[in-house]
């Protein structure tokens, strides 16, 4: 036979590709819930780790600790058509900070009360996220973790090492002049102020950016959480007034 | 190399066989030599770790599409050839890709950048081209195991400067600061990090084997 005839060519070509595009999607479609569960536990131990907590079965470790998923709009606790872990973070944040829907997660761990939101912006290459756990007055951070797809290793990567999120702990998001976390070269010293990455200004002014416009929708309403836990008695008017105040 | 240069018989690791997987490591390296694959060189050696998964990730791939095309090749139409290979190629990184990400999930995410880089790594085609096409499956296994190894090879050793020397740390092991060179008044050198810094430290791999190996060099 003619390996060089144009019949033989053609039929070459689509024997191939049919036979290519077969194998292709068996494998996809075959391993995607295994990768899909993989997505999720990993999703489900990034929101452990920003409360401190660390082991092996993300899944009974969730359940035990994550007490109430809830869903938030414009600072308000609203019903919504999906579950709270399942809200895309990448539509969200592609959304107008008022009209969007994003999740918030309570935690109890002993007595204590920790709130963790998720957080979603863009690095140098491509998309960067992270949580932030707050403590129970909903204004401190209790910790905060990060991570990215593309950024490049040693520069804007080391975002998602200890080294830049062991400074988040302790600062505070809101004060009356500033809500969010500045990302500063260098001098960073105050309560709401972290050193940036050397060489990865970009990813640094990503991060920042990131973490005031993923604060906006909750603002309101963990200003409620604050203001409740500074003066328990008062929690029924602070709350009307606040909610007022947003809409 | 042509089909009649095929042997009638001999052992699995005679010594022409053995130099299709040694002599890519000194006299015929893909990257210091033939000068390719320099793009993912400098893209992904400013740590170990990704340098090291990377040279995995390419030994598995050239030495698979080898085989696949080097038993393909009496089939393969010439005049589609390239595209051939390309396909080839194209599935083993999908598929190696799904395979990661569905059972060693941390290795993928490391490697998820590299995957589009893989893909056009110019000695993975330049093998399949040049050898495979016209050799038996286990000769072209040996010659892609030797390239992808000899590529992963200066991968590891650029990265080892750039990452010992721009960031203090080997494998994220901080060993400048264990050593106690901070106190002494070091600092680490950022311009190693940056991707001009590959270029001159492969520069240097390639002076020190042209002066040890002197078939290398040009005569004038």
């Amino acid at each position: 036979m003619n390996i060089n005839s144009n019949k033989y060519t053609y039929i070459f070509a689509v024997v191939m590709v049919v036979l290519v595009a077969a194998l292709l999607s068996i494998a996809a479609t075959s391993l995607k819930p295994l990768q899909d569960k993989n997505v999720e536990l990993e999703k489900k131990s990034d929101i452990l780790a920003s409360i401190g907590i660390k082991g092996e079965n993300s899944d009974s470790l969730f359940a035990l600790y994550i007490k109430e998923q809830l869903v938030i709009q414009d600072g308000q606790v609203v019903e919504s058509a999906i579950s709270p872990f399942d809200i895309d973070m990448a539509k969200a944040v592609a959304m107008s900070a008022a009209t969007r829907e994003v999740p918030l997660y309570k935690a109890e761990v002993g007595d204590e009360t920790f709130y963790v939101i998720p957080l979603r912006g863009k690095g140098l290459w491509g998309p960067i996220w992270g949580f932030f756990a707050l403590k129970g007055d909903g204004n401190t951070i209790l910790g905060a973790t990060f991570g990215h797809s593309k950024e490049t290793p040693g520069l804007g990567a080391e975002i998602a090492t200890p080294i830049f999120q062991d400074q988040f702990p302790g600062k505070v998001l809101f004060t009356d002049q500033y809500m969010g976390i500045e990302v500063r070269k260098g001098n960073a010293s105050g309560d709401q102020q972290v050193d940036g990455i050397s060489g990865g200004t970009i990813t640094s002014v990503g991060v920042q950016s990131m973490i005031s416009d993923c604060l906006a929708p909750y603002k309101a309403y963990l200003k409620s959480i604050s203001s409740e836990s500074a003066r328990p008695e008062m929690t029924e008017t602070l709350d009307s007034t606040l909610i007022t105040a947003s809409i | 190399m042509s089909a009649e240069m095929k042997p009638k018989k001999e052992g699995l690791f005679s010594k022409k066989n053995r130099s299709l997987l040694i002599d890519p490591m000194n006299a015929n390296n893909p990257i210091t030599v033939q000068v390719l694959g320099i793009c993912s060189a400098l893209a992904i050696t400013v740590k170990l770790k990704p340098a090291i998964v990377m040279g995995l990730s390419v030994i598995v791939v050239t030495a698979l599409a080898n085989v696949i095309t080097s038993l393909m090749r009496n089939m393969i139409p010439n005049r589609i050839r390239i595209i051939v290979q390309l396909v080839v190629v194209a599935s083993l990184v999908i598929l190696v890709d799904q395979v990661l990400k569905a059972y060693v999930y941390d290795v993928s995410k490391q490697l998820s950048v590299f995957v589009g880089l893989i893909i056009t790594n110019c000695i993975i085609m330049g093998r399949i081209e040049a050898f495979s096409l016209g050799n038996t499956p286990w000769k072209s296994f040996l010659d892609g195991l030797g390239n992808g190894a000899a590529y992963g090879g200066i991968l590891i050793i650029v990265a080892f400067f750039r990452e010992l020397l721009g960031n203090g740390t080997l494998y994220d092991y901080p060993v400048v600061e264990w050593m106690g060179l901070y106190d002494l008044g070091y600092k680490n050198n950022g311009m190693m990090l940056l991707p001009p810094m590959a270029l001159i430290v492969v520069a240097l791999i390639i002076w020190v084997q042209r002066a040890k190996t002197p078939s290398l060099i040009e005569k004038d």
